[in-house]
């Protein structure tokens, strides 16, 4: 086995993994930074945000706007210090992101332009047209070039963490051109290894998106918090799930039934708005759950219409205009164009809701720091506080910037003190990762990684969806544990090593399956409805503060699966009070606060 | 409908070079090469390819489809006949079935120095007028696909040809109103690996699966190097 030596090992090549290598080379030029990734670092999934990143920009914006937003937004799920934190330090890292050469959208008089987006009150997302998480990854991935002390680990695969009493020694990863197991000692580890959407049916996220570094965690005990918050987005092309940009509707673009009728105005979110003349936080720009759920009402009550087998409802960008279209949206004519075949300037585009994000993930505290000395986590794996139970769109791509610095300024100011594990102390532990992988291979094999992971994502997509009860869960539940099962009796049938990717779906179905396991477990005890976790069983289909005003800790026990405990919720300066949105929102303490 | 797809299988531990083999694959209106290729890797799970964003944005998904380089999640079976077949990535060695080393084409990304670069250090952003912004932004859009590079006799002749994309990402960067690296990027382009390996055959621009047009910006990297080279002929 390989063995090498590092200060500071980055999991994860997308904008957190970037960000968190370029501060850690920036802060200490002595230091050796080695950035893993499973895909060349430019192929990661920050590379399909469309939308924006968000930070106050505007004078008429303040801070405390902000805060309120993200916090009501989280159903006040949200840890408030950290949120203080996260708008505070917003605006310079986008300002950062613009000095390494971002090409950043523009006014006439070349300052920044920002566009509204759900959810948020005011103007305040930036956006580079319609591709703003290509070119932030981009523009880290070129930048990132010029640290001579980063050295990069391009489609290296990591299976395990290494251990040794509660530090953090390192990582075991298999280099996929050779399929060599490698063993890299470090003095720190980041984690950024991205969401697990891929484990429900229909999605918006790659293909990559499977979860890993959630389960390499959690199966060394850190808890991953309040992972039954999974985000529908309401706009996901039907069949493949790719995402139509909130910023449509932004722009203005409107949502209709089968009907051609504006539904969204008989679910809280009315009085109807003008077509073409969006209103922050009305209509078409409500939050993302409360969309999402509107689409399932509508469902039910028939008023969907089928597309190739699935149900969809309609976004309208016809009254927009072609030169609209094309000069603010182009990279969304090009999808639906290729994938439905539909020209948004002359029909509609059919759309349904898609998994896309999940707000739970590794926790760590306002460090990024997890409960192992030296392991740190951010990005979409990780919970650092900032979603709640409702992630808003365009705080994710400023989180990535926001809080990879911050994980790789505190990796570096660790570092410094510290000295490697010796390698005997990881010796058995990569001997018996060793002795598991080989024990996988078999000639013949009458399972599929392809038979259970489908079982699994339509499982997840049927208990732990839109809308979830009781004994949909536990239904879920007794599936996930018969193909855990069945799990451990599949085998790899190619045994070839260089670029055996038959391998690394199988440790990616392994790693998806703990994750999915730890949100279902989540989702059954949380016994209320709240942001994005909605409840349809008697008595709990509202919020209840005096019962669920807190985190969800999922932990891993000796059997595998997850045993549910609580933590309690920071608040600092917005007390808990009703999320409203449209006409009743404008009064509410909620949003005008 | 049913379609054949042959696809060009190579394994470095048995096999000395790419063969044909044949599968059966389901077609619809909206079946793309990557949705096939996902078909045959649940018949044959050794199939080696790269995918991942499914929506041509990532650049992951290259590989020639009869002959002609193309992204497979952007290509759909629709646009062809009862067959076709696909290979690997030309002008790339290929590592197992349709996987290529992208090595070579990462080394000239790097090389051309593909960052900002220069002095001021204030904390406030640039000022770039929409204008100054279009001038490299078509530029800006490049996925890394690779694609131009099969597409290019040039590199297909000289690996060492920094290529399509890596001097299209040099002029991004040159033509950005807030650079002034220009001088440091220019040896690379004027080398003999830069702009004047190009014989300006134009097919990397015709296969770009996102327009950016690489044959224009090599041709103003041309213009660049020319006005270099002319005046260092009038410095004594
Ligand atoms: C379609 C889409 C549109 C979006 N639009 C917006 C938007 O407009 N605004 C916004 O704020 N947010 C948006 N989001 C959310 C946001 O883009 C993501 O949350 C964010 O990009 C995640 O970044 P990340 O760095 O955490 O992970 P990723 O970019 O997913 O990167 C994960 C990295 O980890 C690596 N990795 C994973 N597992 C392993 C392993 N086992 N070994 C080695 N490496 C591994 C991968 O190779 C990859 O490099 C969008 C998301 C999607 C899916
Ligand atoms: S899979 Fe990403 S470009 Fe094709």
């Amino acid at each position: 086995m390989q063995q090498l030596q590092q200060d500071i090992i980055v999991v994860g090549g997308g904008g957190a993994g970037l960000r968190a290598a370029i501060a850690a080379a920036e802060t200490s030029p002595t230091l050796q930074v080695a950035l893993l990734s499973k895909v060349y670092p430019m192929r990661s999934h920050t590379v399909a945000a469309e939308g924006g990143a968000a930070a106050v920009t505007l004078e008429q914006d303040s801070l405390a706007a902000h805060f309120q937003d993200t916090v009501s937004g989280s159903d006040w799920l949200a840890e408030q210090d950290v949120v203080e934190y996260f708008v505070k330090h917003a605006y310079q890292e986008l300002v950062q992101l613009e000095r390494w050469g971002c090409p950043w959208s523009r006014k006439a008089d070349g300052s920044i332009q920002v566009r509204r987006f759900g959810g948020m009150k005011t103007e305040r997302t930036w956006f580079a047209a319609d591709k703003t998480g290509f070119h932030i990854l981009h523009t880290l991935f070129q930048t990132s070039l010029k640290y001579p002390t980063i050295t990069r680990f391009d489609e290296y695969f990591v299976i395990d963490l290494l251990v040794v009493e509660q530090q953090i020694a390192g990582v075991l990863a298999i280099c996929f051109s050779t399929g060599e197991l490698v063993q890299i000692l470090g003095k720190a580890v980041i984690l950024a290894t991205g969401g697990a959407g891929r484990v429900f049916h229909y999605n918006t996220n790659g293909g990559i998106v499977t979860g890993d570094g959630m389960a390499l965690a959690y199966r060394h005990g850190v808890a991953l918090r309040d992972m039954e918050f999974v985000q529908y987005h309401p706009t996901g092309l039907p069949g493949s799930g790719i995402l139509i940009t909130e910023a449509c509707r932004g722009e203005g673009g409107i949502l209709l039934n089968k009907d051609g009728y504006r539904y969204l105005q008989d679910y809280g979110l009315g009085p109807e708005t003008p077509a073409g003349q969006p209103k922050n936080k009305y209509m078409e720009l409500g939050p993302r759950d409360k969309l999402s759920q509107a689409f399932w009402q509508q469902q039910q009550r028939g008023l969907t219409a089928d597309y190739h087998g699935h149900a969809v409802v309609y976004l309208d960008l016809r009254h927009l205009g072609e030169a609209h279209l094309a000069s603010r949206l182009p990279f969304i004519c090009e999808l639906a164009k290729s994938y439905v075949n539909i020209d948004p300037a002359t029909a509609p585009i059919p759309i349904r809701p898609a998994v896309h994000y999940t707000m739970g993930g590794i926790l760590t505290d306002i460090n990024c720091q997890t409960s192992i000395s030296g392991l740190f986590a951010v990005g979409e794996c990780a919970s650092v506080g900032l979603h709640g139970a409702n992630r808003l769109g365009s705080n994710s791509l400023s989180e990535l910037l926001v809080f990879g610095k911050v994980a790789g300024e505190q990796a570096a100011a660790r570092v410094q003190k510290m000295s490697l594990a010796p390698v005997s102390a990881v010796a058995a532990q990569c001997q018996h990762q060793q002795t598991y992988i080989s024990s996988l291979f078999a000639d013949s094999c009458d399972d599929t990684v392809h038979a259970i992971r489908t079982e699994l994502t339509l499982a997840m997509e049927q208990g732990c969806g839109i809308y979830r009860d009781n004994a949909g869960l536990q239904t879920c539940l007794s599936t996930l544990q018969a193909l855990k099962i069945r799990y451990q009796q599949l085998k790899v049938t190619d045994n070839s090593k260089a670029y055996n990717s038959a391998l690394l779906q199988h440790l990616e179905l392994g790693f998806g399956l703990d994750v999915a396991d730890t949100i279902c477990r989540s989702a059954l005890a949380r016994t209320e409805s709240r942001g994005a976790h909605q409840r349809l069983d008697e008595g709990m289909t509202q919020r209840n503060d005096s019962d669920f005003l807190k985190h969800s800790l999922a932990i891993c026990q000796p059997d595998g699966t997850a045993a549910i405990s609580w933590q309690s919720v920071t608040i600092t300066s917005l007390p808990p009070a009703e999320r409203h949105y449209g006409a009743k929102g404008s009064g509410s303490a909620g949003s005008s606060v | 409908m049913s379609k054949t797809i042959n696809i060009a299988r190579y394994n470095p531990q048995t096999d000395s070079r790419p063969q044909l083999q044949a599968f059966q694959v389901e077609s619809d209106n909206s079946t793309s090469v990557l949705d096939a290729l996902l078909q045959v890797q649940q018949q044959d799970p050794s199939l080696g390819f790269r995918w991942s964003c499914r929506m041509a944005i990532c650049g992951s998904c290259g590989v020639m489809v009869n002959g002609i380089p193309k992204l497979g999640c952007k290509t759909f079976l629709r646009d062809y006949p009862d067959e076709l077949t696909v290979s690997a990535l030309a002008h790339f060695n290929v590592e197992k079935d349709l996987i290529v080393d992208m090595q070579p084409f990462l080394t000239h990304l790097a090389a051309v120095k593909p960052y900002l670069i220069n002095d001021d250090q204030s904390s406030q952003p640039h000022r770039q007028t929409p204008a100054q912004l279009a001038k490299y932004q078509q530029f800006a859009n490049c996925i890394n696909c690779g694609l131009c590079y099969s597409a290019c006799p040039q590199f297909g002749l000289n690996p060492e040809f920094l290529g399509p994309a890596a001097i299209t990402l040099a002029q991004r960067y040159n033509l950005d109103s807030r650079d002034a690296g220009k001088t440091a990027r220019m040896p690379e382009l004027n080398s003999k690996n830069g702009v004047w390996g190009c014989t300006f055959v134009g097919f990397c621009s015709e296969v770009c699966p996102k327009k950016v047009d690489p044959a224009a910006a090599v041709n103003q990297g041309k213009v660049a190097s020319a006005g270099d080279f002319i005046i260092s002929m009038f410095k004594p």
